[in-house]
């Protein structure tokens, strides 16, 4: 029963371009369990927000098609809540009101007006964003931004939480002071994450799966490392462990010998 | 809004409490010094030219005489006023012994009909004005939105609203003042027809603008805003109302200043044809009266439509302002 959550089969998809269709992915095949954090890594353009927004329901696969729980994926909804790059917050709402915004979607009948304030707040203590609470994202910082993004999605209490490079355009402190609140809140809520990244040490550090992806047009799913690493995971003692090392530079050879190959 | 930060207050205060005194002084003199340099270079001008201008009418007025019309026309509405004070005065007084006679008479009350005084004038037509104004708007934001969200109602109606938005409000004039006594047929009507036909006039000049900016303002909606929607699962008038709206709010109030300028000038225009009481009819009124002083009133009336409509604009702006969420967008 507790196998398989989420199911991608033979998905594969054509854009339509003034030059003709596009082939961006052809037969990506895996299968997600419940409460599994995979990364996904592949080149710039490869096609991984691609799966991402086909899992999300905002694109249509061409062939193939998604599972979650059985049932089959053909529109967004909060079950399946996204963390976009660029937070996507709306500008005019402070992080209490833009987290507000999907409770008061998700939870619309099932939550009364004082149960709906608790849940708010106790997402935005989640990611420890207590403090700033009434402040707008111009008032806020890229980390602090990204930090209510999360609230936003975890909030809609999701089966899945999809996060296209969520921390891609943070500095590398602020960036690790966010993995590590997402390992946490991952340990505590046990959520199924999908989290593109260019990042081969997040992706290890994070990862229960990595999925490596091949270049486009047509990309696939190349290679799927499993890390075994015990949890929880600590960055400073790793930077050491042999282990750690190996998995990265099975990422790193990844993405720089095999996809050289696969192009000549 | 702290008023030691206005702009106008504040080099006052850091003056006092001498906190950059030279740069302050700068400021003083960049904020009044220059723009009564301006105006004093201007009325110069003005007197110079005007003395060396002599119409029909007598010497164009200079500022001098602009000045004296000014406190005459004041001096004519303190007059009616009284008059009419003293209208009432004695109509109550009559009422009161008629009723004394026959205690069964129920006094009726007649309303004073004076002719309007030159600020009543203005009166009327900022009714006017605002009434075309806010009808205009009430249709030109759904329409703006609607074409906004769909490129296809926006291919359809963009054609006509570039062929409608150029057009005079004196071509549309007669159309509305025909269309008006043709279908608004009341035994007592509550709206003058001169009113309506200005009134109209006004709603179809200002329309335009509106709906191009909001129509654009709803563009402003970044995908990224639109994917939040769909993981949401909004209702179209969820996402209409908590995201399309606050986002196009910013162009929609450009749209709405640019269209109560025009709404402003159309009406002055609109009121000289349709003999609408306001300030275009006084402008009209006085130029047929062709007196030694109408030109001077005139004038007057100028600088008046000039004051109104600069009030009218700042009025935009503040409102523009306190609903903008975007502040580090300076408006001007
Ligand atoms: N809506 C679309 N229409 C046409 N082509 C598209 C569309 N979306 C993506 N593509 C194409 O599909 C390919 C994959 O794009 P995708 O955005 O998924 O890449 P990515 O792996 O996320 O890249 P990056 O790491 O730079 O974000 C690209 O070649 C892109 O040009
Ligand atoms: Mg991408």
């Amino acid at each position: 029963m507790s196998e398989v959550h989420l199911e991608l089969t033979d998905v594969g998809i054509e854009f339509p371009t003034p030059k003709g269709p596009f082939r961006a992915l052809e037969k990506v095949d895996l299968k997600i369990k419940q409460g599994e954090f995979i990364s996904l890594i592949g080149h710039s353009g490869c096609g991984k927000s691609t799966v991402l927004n086909i899992v999300a329901g905002l694109y249509e696969a061409t062939e193939g098609g998604v599972l979650l729980d059985g049932r089959e994926v053909n529109e967004p909804g909060p079950e399946r809540a996204v963390v976009f790059q660029n937070h996507s917050l709306l500008p005019w709402l402070t992080a209490y009101e833009n987290v507000e915004l999907a409770v008061d979607q998700v939870f619309k009948r099932s939550k009364t007006a004082s149960e709906k304030k608790e849940w708010i707040e106790h997402n935005l203590k989640l990611v420890h964003m207590d403090h700033a609470m009434h402040k707008r994202p111009d008032e806020i910082s890229g980390g602090m931004k990204q930090r209510v993004g999360i609230a936003r999605a975890l909030a809609m209490q999701p089966k899945i939480m999809l996060m296209d490079e969520p921390f891609g355009a943070l500095d590398a402190l602020t960036r690790a002071h966010l993995q590590d609140s997402l390992m946490e809140i991952q340990k505590e809520l046990n959520n199924t994450v999908i989290m593109i990244t260019h990042d081969v040490d997040e992706a290890v550090l994070l990862s229960d799966r990595i999925v490596m992806m091949t270049n486009g047009p047509a990309a696939s799913i190349g290679e799927i490392l499993s890390v075994d690493l015990p949890q929880p995971r600590d960055r400073l003692a790793l930077a050491d462990d042999p282990t750690y090392n190996h998995y990265r530079s099975e990422v790193l050879r990844f993405l720089y010998e095999k996809q050289r190959k696969v192009n000549h | 809004m702290n008023p030691l930060k206005w702009s106008l207050v504040e080099p006052f205060y850091k003056l006092l409490i001498g906190e950059d005194r030279k740069g302050q002084i700068n400021n003083i003199t960049k904020m009044i010094g220059l723009p009564i340099a301006g105006l004093v270079v201007f009325l110069l001008i003005w007197q110079g030219a005007s003395s060396n201008i002599h119409t029909s009418l007598g010497q164009f007025p200079g500022p001098v005489q602009t000045y004296e019309q000014f406190i005459s026309l004041q001096e004519e509405a303190e007059a009616s006023a009284l008059k009419e004070e003293k209208f009432y005065e004695r109509q109550a007084e009559r009422n009161a012994q008629r009723v004394e006679k026959d205690p069964g008479y129920v006094p009726t009350i007649r309303d004073y009909t004076g002719p309007p005084t030159f600020f009543e004038q203005i009166g009327r037509s900022l009714v006017t004005v605002m009434s075309g104004f806010f009808l205009a708007s009430i249709i030109a934001i759904p329409i703006g939105i609607v074409i906004g969200l769909s490129a296809n109602a926006y291919a359809a109606v963009n054609p006509l609203i570039q062929i409608f938005k150029p057009v005079s409000p004196l071509a549309w004039l007669p159309l509305v003042t025909m269309v008006v006594s043709a279908v608004y047929v009341t035994d007592d009507p509550a709206f003058d027809k001169a009113f309506l036909n200005s009134m109209f006039t006004v709603l179809l000049c200002c329309l335009w603008p509106t709906i191009i900016n909001t129509a654009a303002g709803v563009a402003t909606v970044t995908q990224d805003l639109k994917n939040v929607s769909q993981v949401l699962r909004l209702s179209w008038w969820t996402h209409v109302r908590k995201i399309v709206l606050p986002c196009s709010i910013p162009m929609m109030f450009t749209g709405l200043r640019i269209s109560l300028g025009i709404a402003w000038m159309v009406l002055i225009a609109a009121e000289m044809l349709a003999q609408n009481p306001g300030l275009g009819k006084f402008v009209w009124d006085e130029f047929q009266n062709g007196s030694s002083n109408s030109l001077g009133r005139i004038m007057v009336a100028v600088i008046m439509i000039g004051i109104v409509g600069f009030i009218l604009d700042r009025g935009m702006l503040i409102l523009q302002k306190a609903v903008s969420w975007d502040k580090s967008v300076t408006l001007r």
